[in-house]
């Protein structure tokens, strides 16, 4: 089990004609992944490596019958993008692009709470059921089917994450890359509530990184909502203040979004939080041989 | 992108927002005639630089010289002006290095009768822009919310419609204007929101907001800053940017695609990804060490991106040994070590450089770094790499 995608996922990829689109399309297709096309506006009608090209998400959803696009479309017109998606109905998005204006990512977020869609990102590496799905940049390889659910707002620690999971034999139901911008579309409440309700999640592994409160919210509704072991990181610890550290949303600003407030919180909701990075995957093994 | 005072007093004017009149100032001949044109009799020198704290800030040359000043007459204005242009002013948000002074804002006093604080951002929580003021003018809002929440008033107002009449209305009232002032704020607080949604700002704050004895609202102080991300739909503010008021190092990182904070310990690190880089300072300093600074070369580093991020690394005299660390997730790791002995090669280390690699091609990647015959530590793993990289200081 999992949650969001699997096997029977149908996506087609905006920007598909583009390098970084094209290339991550077929890198997911070659894992198992169904890719039934993709949207480039003006190029319609064409073909791109097998790939049948359409010029509108709407007529791509009526020809291919997809139920989720992953998007590559550049950051000025990636907002537009996310809502052509929303607009034709699909109900889940993966917004790759990072660089999305803030106040775009504001349009967006009012409208997906009209059509009700679900969006995943931006700027983030996508999400991925191992050994069914793969929607995103993350190298396939490193993941193993299994029952820890993760959720990162990070990418290359994402992959870190994984990579010491399965060396402690523990493989992923679902790994979820929410995003490092300040406004994305799905939160660590979302999925920790996914996960908790999936019944092929036994365990869930949250990486946060500084930045606004999110991590302490999640903590609130793990204590209240969450059952299942969780494991935990915060990136930042020595990040200084008022500095963005690469992620739109990684700043200490007015001193709070600290790493220790984070930390704080989540062990109060009785989440295991590795003092390492190293030490990721330990964490989950200690969260589980808690919960006996 | 950060602004100065001056440059964003300008921006707010033109989009019809009330700001006390004032001149532009880079000589202290241009400040006593400053004085003189605006006729008053007092006005305001303030150091335009991109810190705040510059009234209780002091000059490095002239300890007794604040960073913003009330001048009387012209020849005060002067003298004033001479101790400040060309010298380094240090507040509590610019270090001990302290910022040099190019530029001088002379404005008008104004009679005031409260001032007010005033802050507008794009909220994460409500997902949304958000206008935030406070009876406490003149004080950080960090110490109001933290002391006494109960006097800040927010009212979150969607970018497109604006701030509404009633949230004007309710702001007024809470914050106890009088019927002319609010009046005033009727018209003010919605042009100073069009002006944050039209123009990209991450913030804008106003503080103090000035309600003078006339009941009119005046921007006295104001620091206004804008999203990178969304620069590309306005060119003209590009032209604001002052690059004197950078970092030069992060000045060049950011111009070739890296994304690098200079810290101030003496381990240099080079990682890909945002998350994992913060990870490396951190894992850094819990064994001991002090990361130098923050360096993410991106998904998709090249020769080139490797070449110059060494190179800022190695400029700093503080840097003492170098740790990489890379995760090859679609960027293959042999890719990367490529670029890193191409590089190595080219600055021509004289530090100790430790190299922590995993993922894609890997082995391939070791074989390489291994048969370069450089002097390159290998580790195995992060505890691994960050051990190593502190061993090399105190060997």
């Amino acid at each position: 089990m999992s949650i969001l995608v699997n096997s029977d996922t149908k996506v087609i990829c905006q920007g598909i004609t583009g390098r970084a689109g094209l290339f991550h399309s077929q890198m997911c297709r070659e894992y198992g992944t169904q890719i039934v096309g993709g949207v480039t506006p003006g190029k319609g009608g064409t073909e791109v490596d097998g790939f049948p090209v359409f010029d509108t998400v709407e007529e791509a959803v009526v020809k291919t019958g997809a139920n989720c696009s992953m998007v590559f479309v550049p950051p000025p017109f990636c907002g537009d993008a996310i809502m052509e998606a929303a607009d034709a109905g699909i109900p889940l998005i993966i917004g790759i692009t990072e660089g999305v204006p803030v106040l775009d990512m504001v349009r967006v977020a009012k409208m997906l709470e009209r059509t009700g869609s679900r969006l995943i990102g931006p700027n983030c590496p996508g999400i991925i059921t191992p050994g069914e799905a793969k929607i995103g940049i993350m190298p396939g390889y490193i993941h193993n089917p299994g029952t820890v659910g993760l959720i990162s707002r990070s990418g290359t620690l994402t992959y870190e994450a994984v990579w010491q999971l399965s060396n402690v034999g523990l493989g992923q139901s679902t790994c979820v890359g929410i995003g490092g911008d300040p406004i994305i579309g799905t939160n660590f409440i979302d999925l920790l509530e996914m996960f908790q309700n999936d019944p092929g999640t036994e365990a869930i592994l949250m990486i946060g990184e500084i930045g606004g409160n999110a991590e302490e919210q999640a903590a609130a509704f793990i204590k209240e909502h969450v059952t299942k072991p969780v494991g935990s990181f915060i990136a930042g610890r020595t990040a200084p203040k008022g500095k963005r550290m690469g992620h739109a949303g990684a700043i200490i600003s007015g001193g709070s979004g600290t790493a220790a407030e984070k930390i704080a919180a989540l062990e109060a909701a009785g989440a295991v939080v590795a003092e390492s990075p190293a030490d990721m995957g330990d964490a989950v093994q200690r969260a589980i041989a808690k919960a006996g | 992108m950060k602004i100065h005072e001056y440059q964003g007093k300008q921006l707010l004017s033109g989009a019809g927002v009330r700001v006390p009149r004032g001149v532009v100032c880079k000589s202290p001949d241009e400040v006593a005639a400053a004085f003189k044109e605006l006729g008053g009799p007092l006005a305001v020198v303030k150091s335009q630089i991109h810190a705040g704290g510059r009234g209780k800030g002091r000059f490095k040359e002239y300890p007794d010289q604040p960073g913003v000043v009330l001048v009387r007459s012209a020849d005060e204005a002067r003298d004033n002006a001479e101790r400040m242009l060309g010298n380094t002013l240090v507040t509590i948000q610019t270090g001990e290095a302290g910022k040099q002074v190019h530029t001088l804002f002379v404005e008008e006093g104004l009679d005031i009768a409260r001032e007010l604080y005033l802050g507008i951002v794009v909220d994460r929580e409500s997902g949304g822009p958000v206008l935030m003021m406070s009876s406490e003018g003149g004080m950080e809002i960090e110490e109001v919310a933290a002391k006494t929440p109960e006097k800040i008033f927010r009212e979150e107002f969607d970018a497109d419609y604006g701030l509404m009449p009633y949230q004007a209305r309710n702001l007024s009232f809470k914050l106890g204007l009088n019927a002319a002032q609010m009046k005033h704020a009727g018209k003010f607080l919605p042009q100073i929101c069009r002006f944050f949604v039209d123009n990209d700002c991450s913030m804008a704050e106003v503080n103090p907001l000035v309600v003078t004895a006339q009941d009119e609202l005046i921007v006295l102080d104001s620091k206004v800053s804008f999203d990178d991300n969304a620069l590309f739909r306005h060119k003209d503010l590009l032209e604001l940017r002052d690059l004197s008021e950078e970092d030069p190092d992060e000045v060049q990182a950011g111009e070739t695609g890296l994304s690098y904070v200079s810290l101030d310990g003496n381990i240099g690190c080079l990682v890909n990804g945002a998350g994992l880089a913060m990870s490396t300072m951190d894992l850094i300093k819990l064994h001991g060490g002090e990361p130098a600074n923050f360096l993410d070369v991106g998904g998709g580093a090249n020769v080139h991106q490797v070449t110059v991020a060494f190179k800022i690394l190695l400029a700093d005299p503080n840097v003492k040994a170098v740790l990489v660390n890379i995760f090859g997730g679609i960027m293959k790791c042999d890719t990367i070590v490529e670029a890193l002995l191409d590089s190595y090669e080219k600055v021509g280390f004289n530090v100790p450089l430790v190299v922590r690699l995993e993922g894609t091609n890997v082995e391939k990647a070791r074989e390489m770094l291994a048969a370069s015959g450089r002097d390159i530590i290998s580790a195995t793993d992060l505890t691994d790499a960050a051990k190593k990289v502190v061993g090399t200081l105190s060997a």
